[in-house]
C-alpha cells in the first residue's frame, strides 16, 4: 500500500497521520513532515498510526530521528499502532521513548501535559 | 555552497563512485552514499559485490579502480544505494599457494570482517539454503539508537555479582512466561529483568552473541537422531555483528536496536552487561572448513599457520586467530571499542584468552602486545577485562596472566579447590587462600582481590545440581561416544548417580548446593553464578551441552517453584553480600589490626576459636572478618563469622568473642531446612548460645555480629 503522511497543526499540537508502509523508500516523505512540524512552536506531536501497516528498520530510524529532532520539550504520542508495528516498537524498546496510547483524546493529552 | 567531496568522480554502469576513505574499515554511511573499505596484504584486486536483500544473485559487481587503493586498503564510496535493502560482499584475487598460506579465490564471495549486521541466519534454526553463493551476508547498520542518558554503569569490580547466561536458553523454555515471539531472544531477557533484579545480581555475562552459525555441526544425537547444533556459539562468523537469531526482530534486520534496547534497560535496572568474546578462532575451522571471510581475504595475516601452511589449533576448534599480528590486533581493538562505544557494553570475558598472548608461531609472549593494548586503551579504560586464563594448547595462566594492572581472571583454581573441599577432599590451607581472593596467586603482583572471578560452576562443566548428583559425565547425547567434556569434575553424587527419590540423598544435595553458594558469596573477589543454579537446573549429567537446543540447556522456569528454597537461599546470600562491604574489599587482607579494633582484619578458627586445624586431614575451617576493617577501614560494617564443616558428622564449633556490647546473630545455617536456613539481611535472629554452636554434617553457618 502506498505510504502517505499528512500534517495538521492546531495550536501547539502537531498531528501526523501515517498510512501504508514506512520504509527506506518512503521515509523521506515522513521526514519532511517532521521537519515542517519541528519548524512550528509545538509542545505535542501526535503520530496517528492506525493505518500504518508496516514499519521497517529505516522507518524506525525515522521515529528515532523524530524524537531527537523534537527534543525533550515535545511530548510524542503514538496512537493506535497496529499489532505488527507495536511489536516492532516493543522489541526494539522504542515504546519506552514515546507515549503509546490506544485512542487519541485531545482533552486527556492536554490534561497530561498540564 | 555544496560540498565537492561528496560528488561522484567515477561511474560503473548505473553506479556513481568516488575514492573512499580507508578509515573506518567496513561499510559506513556517508553523505549521499556508503563508504566501503577493506584491507588485504596480499590481494591483487578487489571487487565489491552488491545484492538486493535475500537475492540469490548479485545485482552488481563493481571492481575497485586501482586508484582507489591506498596502501593495502581498497576504499570506495558508492552513491545512491538503497542501503536498507542492501547486502554486500567482496571478491578478492591474489596468489593461491597452500604452503605460503594464500587461499585467494575470486569465485568466492567474502563477508566483510567489519560487517555490523550479518544476514543469512536471520531466524534461529531455520535451515539455510546451502546452495546460496553467499551464506553470511554483510549489511549496513545505523548508529542512531536513542540512548537518552545511558552510559556503562562502572560498578566497582569488587561489588559485582555476575550471572553467566545463554541468551536463548534463558527464555526459550515454554515455561518462561515471556511472549511466544520473545522466547529465546534479547527481548525475552528484557522481559525477565525483574527476575534478575529479585535475585540481586548486578551483571549478566552473555555467552557469545557475535554472529555465529548454529548449523556448524554435522553430528546427530545417537539417542534421538536429532540434528545437533553449534548451540553455544563459541565460533564467530563476524566479530562486529550481533547474532540475528537471538533477536525477535532478526527477520526484520533490527537486531542492533533490540540488543541496544536490552542493554539500556539492564542499565536502568543497575545491571551491567559483559560479553563473552571469542577471539581465539573463527567459524572457518581447519583446512576443510568453509571460506566465509578471513581465509579468502588475507589467510596468512588472520591465522596462525605452520611452516607447511596448515592451521595451528591452539583453540581446539580447527584454527587460531593470529591475534598478535598488528593488523589482527587492530581488528580486535576496533571490535571491542565498537561494542563499548556503540552498545555501551560494560566488560568483556575473553574465551581461551591465553591464546591472545601467543606470538604468530604459537609461543607464549612475555609481553603480549594485544593484551597490553587492551589494558591501556582509553576507550576501554572503564570496561572490565576478564580472561579465561588458559587455552586448549596447554597454556595455563591462572595467577600469571599478563595483567598490566587491568585484567581479571576466571579463577579455575578457586573452582577446583572449592569443589574438592565440598566433597570432603582438598586442603583447608588452599581453601583459606581462595576465600581471601587468592592472595597467593595475585597479591605478590599487586593485583587486587577482584582480579579473582570466583566460580564453582560455569557453562563448561556440570551445573551445580549435577555437581552434587553425578560422579561421572554423561555426554552420550553429544554424539562423541562420551569422549568430549572434562573428566576432571571433582563432583560427588552424594550416594546415587543421577536423580533419586531417596530423601536423605536429596536433602544432602540441597545442602551441598547451599554450602557452595554460601562459601562463594562470602569469598573476597567477584562471585559468578551460572544461570539456573539458583533453581537447581540439571543437564542430567551432561557436562558439555554445547550442541543441544533443547531442555538440556533451556532454563525450566517451573523449577522456580519446585526449588523455591534454593532460590530463596541464593537471593538471601546475594543480599547478604551486598549488605556487607567487609565481604567486598578492594585490597587484600593484611592479617593484622591496622585500625585499632583489637581484632585483625581476618582471623582463622576451627572447632576451637582462634585455633584452626590446618592439617592435611582437616575438613573444618572458620574465619571471622572484623567489620571495622571493611573497605580497608574506610567503612564500619558488622563482624562476620563463617564456619564450614565438611565432615560427614556434626561438630561443635567454639565461636570467637565479639567486642563488648555486640552479639552474634544467625544469617545462615545450611544444616537447617528452609525457611530457617537463611534470613533477609537485617532480620537475623539472635544466636542462643553466644559461645558456640553445633554444625551439622557438611554444613556452613554464617553469623553476623552487631
Amino acid at each position: 500500500m502506498t505510504f502517505n503522511a499528512t500534517l495538521e497543526i492546531i495550536d501547539n499540537i502537531a498531528q501526523i497521520s501515517l498510512s501504508g508502509e514506512l520504509d527506506a523508500s518512503t521515509a523521506l516523505i515522513f521526514q519532511e513532515k517532521i521537519g515542517a512540524a519541528a519548524a512550528q512552536d509545538i509542545n505535542t506531536l501526535i503520530l496517528m498510526m492506525k493505518e500504518l501497516e508496516y514499519l521497517s528498520s529505516a522507518g524506525l530510524r525515522m521515529l528515532i530521528f523524530t524524537k531527537q529532532k523534537m527534543g525533550p520539550g515535545v511530548a510524542i504520542y503514538v496512537v493506535s499502532p497496529q499489532e505488527m508495528v507495536m511489536d516492532t516498537l516493543e522489541k526494539t524498546g522504542f515504546h519506552h521513548s514515546v507515549n503509546v496510547i490506544d485512542e487519541y483524546d485531545a482533552a486527556k493529552i492536554a490534561s497530561a501535559l498540564s | 555552497m555544496e560540498r565537492i567531496d561528496i560528488h561522484p568522480t567515477h561511474i560503473h554502469g548505473d553506479f556513481k563512485l568516488r575514492r573512499g576513505k580507508p578509515f573506518p574499515f567496513g561499510a559506513t554511511l556517508v553523505p549521499g552514499g556508503v563508504n566501503f573499505s577493506i584491507f588485504s596484504s596480499y590481494a591483487t584486486s578487489c571487487i565489491l559485490v552488491l545484492f538486493a536483500k535475500h537475492a540469490p544473485q548479485p545485482m552488481a559487481e563493481i571492481p575497485f579502480p586501482e586508484e582507489f587503493r591506498i596502501g593495502n586498503v581498497y576504499c570506495m564510496v558508492v552513491f545512491n544505494l538503497d542501503y536498507e535493502n542492501l547486502e554486500y560482499g567482496y571478491r578478492l584475487d591474489g596468489p593461491t599457494n597452500f604452503q605460503e598460506g594464500h587461499w585467494f579465490d575470486n569465485q568466492k564471495i567474502l563477508m566483510d570482517p567489519y560487517a555490523k549486521i550479518i544476514g543469512g541466519r536471520d531466524i534461529w534454526g531455520i535451515p539455510p539454503n546451502w546452495d546460496d553463493v553467499y551464506q553470511h551476508r554483510a549489511r549496513i547498520a545505523f548508529d542512531d539508537f536513542d540512548w537518552e542518558d545511558d552510559r556503562p554503569l562502572e560498578i566497582p569490580p569488587e561489588d559485582q555479582i555476575i550471572y553467566e547466561m545463554h541468551v536463548r536458553s534463558f527464555t526459550r523454555h515454554p515455561s518462561s512466561g515471556v511472549k511466544e515471539k520473545h522466547e529465546g531472544t534479547f527481548a525475552g531477557i528484557r522481559d525477565k529483568i525483574p527476575y534478575l533484579k529479585e535475585l540481586g545480581v548486578n551483571a549478566v555475562e552473555l555467552m557469545p552473541i557475535f554472529e555465529f552459525d548454529e548449523f556448524e555441526n554435522n553430528r546427530t544425537n545417537p539417542e534421538t537422531g536429532e540434528m545437533l547444533l553449534n548451540y553455544w556459539g563459541y565460533s564467530t562468523v563476524g566479530f562486529f555483528a550481533p547474532k540475528a537469531g537471538y533477536a525477535a526482530t532478526g527477520r526484520l534486520g533490527m537486531q542492533v536496536d533490540e540488543l541496544k534496547a536490552l542493554v539500556k534497560e539492564l542499565h536502568k535496572n543497575g545491571i551491567e552487561v559483559i560479553l563473552d568474546v571469542v577471539f581465539n578462532h573463527t567459524a572457518e575451522g581447519n583446512e576443510y572448513g568453509p571460506t566465509i571471510s578471513f581465509r579468502g581475504i588475507d589467510n596468512k595475516t588472520y591465522y596462525m599457520l605452520t611452516p607447511e601452511g596448515y592451521y595451528f589449533n591452539f583453540s581446539g576448534c580447527g584454527n587460531t586467530l593470529n591475534c598478535n599480528n598488528p593488523i589482527v590486533r587492530n581488528m580486535v581493538l576496533d571490535c571491542l571499542r565498537y561494542w563499548a562505544e556503540e552498545y555501551h557494553i560494560d566488560g568483556f570475558r575473553f574465551d581461551l584468552a591465553s591464546i591472545l598472548g601467543r606470538d604468530p608461531w604459537g609461543f607464549p609472549l612475555a609481553n603480549p602486545p594485544l593484551l597490553e593494548t587492551l589494558a591501556f586503551d582509553p576507550i576501554l579504560a572503564k570496561c572490565k577485562l576478564i580472561a579465561e586464563a588458559w587455552d586448549a594448547g596447554g597454556l595455563y595462566q591462572v595467577g600469571s596472566f599478563p595483567a598490566y594492572g587491568r585484567w581479571a581472571e576466571w579463577n579455575g583454581k578457586y573452582r577446583d579447590a572449592m569443589r574438592k573441599f565440598l566433597k570432603g577432599n582438598g586442603s583447608v590451607g588452599e581453601i583459606a587462600q581462595r576465600l581471601q581472593g587468592s592472595p597467593d596467586l595475585y597479591a605478590w603482583e599487586g593485583r587486587e582481590p577482584a582480579t579473582s572471578i570466583n566460580f564453582i560452576t560455569a557453562h563448561d562443566g556440570f551445573t551445580l545440581m549435577d555437581l552434587v548428583s553425578y560422579n561421572w559425565k554423561h555426554n552420550e547425547a553429544n554424539g562423541e561416544n562420551n569422549n568430549d567434556g572434562s573428566n576432571d569434575n571433582d563432583s560427588w553424587n552424594c550416594g546415587w548417580e543421577g536423580s533419586t527419590e531417596d530423601p536423605g540423598i536429596n536433602a544432602l544435595r540441597r545442602r551441598q548446593i547451599k554450602n557452595a553458594v554460601a562459601m562463594l558469596m562470602v569469598s573476597q573477589g567477584v562471585p559468578m553464578i551460572l544461570m539456573g543454579d539458583e533453581v537447581g537446573r540439571t543437564q542430567y549429567g551432561n557436562n558439555n551441552t554445547y550442541c543441544h537446543d533443547n531442555e538440556l540447556n533451556w532454563l525450566d522456569w517451573t523449577l522456580l517453584e519446585t526449588n523455591a528454597d534454593l532460590f530463596r537461599f541464593f537471593k538471601n546470600c546475594i543480599a547478604f553480600r551486598k549488605a556487607h562491604p567487609v565481604l567486598r574489599n578492594r585490597q587484600h587482607f593484611q592479617n593484622r589490626d591496622y585500625v585499632g579494633s583489637g581484632y585483625a582484619d581476618i582471623t582463622w578458627h576451627g572447632t576451637q576459636a582462634w585455633n584452626a586445624d590446618w592439617s592435611d586431614s582437616s575438613h573444618t575451617l572458620a574465619f571471622m572478618l572484623c567489620g571495622k576493617h571493611a573497605k580497608q577501614g574506610n567503612i564500619v560494617d558488622n563482624y562476620i563469622y563463617v564456619a564450614m564443616n565438611m565432615y560427614w558428622e556434626a561438630h561443635w564449633f567454639e565461636i570467637p568473642g565479639l567486642p563488648e556490647g555486640m552479639k552474634w546473630n544467625v544469617f545462615a545455617n545450611t544444616g537447617v531446612t528452609s525457611p530457617e536456613d537463611s534470613w533477609e539481611p537485617g532480620t537475623e535472629p539472635l544466636l542462643e548460645n553466644q559461645t558456640g554452636l553445633l554444625l551439622g554434617d557438611r554444613s556452613v553457618v554464617i553469623l553476623v555480629g552487631k
